[in-house]
């Protein structure tokens, strides 16, 4: 890295952000009861709310049921969306609630959203290797799908539902705390810890060296 | 500064929510201190990639099966 500046975070625009125009067209529209314009949504959205509820309940059976009753619960309510947030971060909330929902069912023991969890004291990272630029490019499209999943699948809920509704949904921090009724700070710690963990694990695939 | 201070710091100075006292801190201990560059790099790489991830398209029978679930759904609430 040449400079200590940082650079803004390169984000790929949100499918939400660049249809936003025709998207409250869909929305008016299926409110007015016109189901194609309700199926146009679910096909924009249905393979990021499919990621994010395998994310979240690392179930394929679950994820797949979460999905589908998130979108009938979408459509049953729709006339209660008065449109104050995107209607993509109102449908990301109510698939997190369906997939959260399934990951109690399936483990009841797994530590509630809401518990106080060991962010750790000792956070500095261990393997401090630089990793060159576009380190993803060195997979292919297919490989580089399964490793993160692994990784993400890797995390403790509580960390991989925060870095899921943050950095994969970029939903900002205020809406990801609403979303899990969590505080800002505790959504920023697990935040912290969550990326300091992925960071760590996806330096063994992207450091130098390593595949080039 | 320690680097200590700089993980604790990590997330908001990422997420560019840091006063600007605070950042400018920052910065000048990045331009001294070669890891803790390199781990705020890798760490901003990390939340690009994942960012940028594209979803996998929807197994064929998971899709149908949505689309069936859609339908007779719909047509409930319509009737």
């Amino acid at each position: 890295m040449s400079s200590s500046k940082l650079d803004p975070i390169a984000r790929r625009p949100l499918p939400s952000q660049v249809v936003k125009d025709d998207e409250s067209a869909l929305v008016a529209a299926a409110k007015a009861g016109d189901i194609s314009a309700f199926e146009t949504l679910v096909g924009r959205y249905e393979r990021k709310i499919f990621r994010l509820t395998q994310n979240i309940t690392q179930n394929r059976e679950d994820a797949e049921d979460a999905m589908q009753e998130a979108f009938l619960k979408a459509y049953e309510h729709l006339q209660t969306f008065e449109g104050n947030s995107r209607f993509y971060t109102w449908l990301v909330r109510i698939a997190v609630n369906q997939a959260l929902m399934k990951l109690r069912k399936r483990r009841p023991n797994v530590i509630s959203l809401d518990e106080d969890v060991d962010t750790g004291e000792d956070m500095v990272p261990r393997d401090v290797e630089d990793w060159g630029p576009s380190p993803a490019d060195r997979y292919a499209q297919t490989e580089l799908s399964e490793i993160l999943t692994k990784a993400i699948g890797e995390l403790d809920p509580p960390f991989r539902i925060v870095f899921q509704l943050r950095d994969i949904e970029e939903l900002s921090t205020e809406e990801t705390a609403e979303a899990l009724e969590l505080s800002v700070p505790a959504v920023k710690s697990r935040l912290l810890r969550a990326r300091l963990k992925l960071r760590q694990t996806l330096n063994q695939y992207f450091r130098r060296g390593e595949n080039q | 500064m320690k680097c200590k201070t700089i993980i604790t710091e990590l997330a908001d100075y990422l997420d560019e929510a840091l006063d600007p006292i605070l950042r400018a801190s920052i910065e000048e201990h990045l331009g001294k201190c070669k890891d803790c560059r390199v781990v705020v790099d890798t760490c901003k790489q990390t939340i690009e990639i994942f960012c940028n991830s594209e979803p996998a398209p929807l197994p064929q029978n998971t899709r149908l099966r949505l689309h069936e679930a859609l339908t007779k759904r719909l047509r409930r609430v319509r009737a």
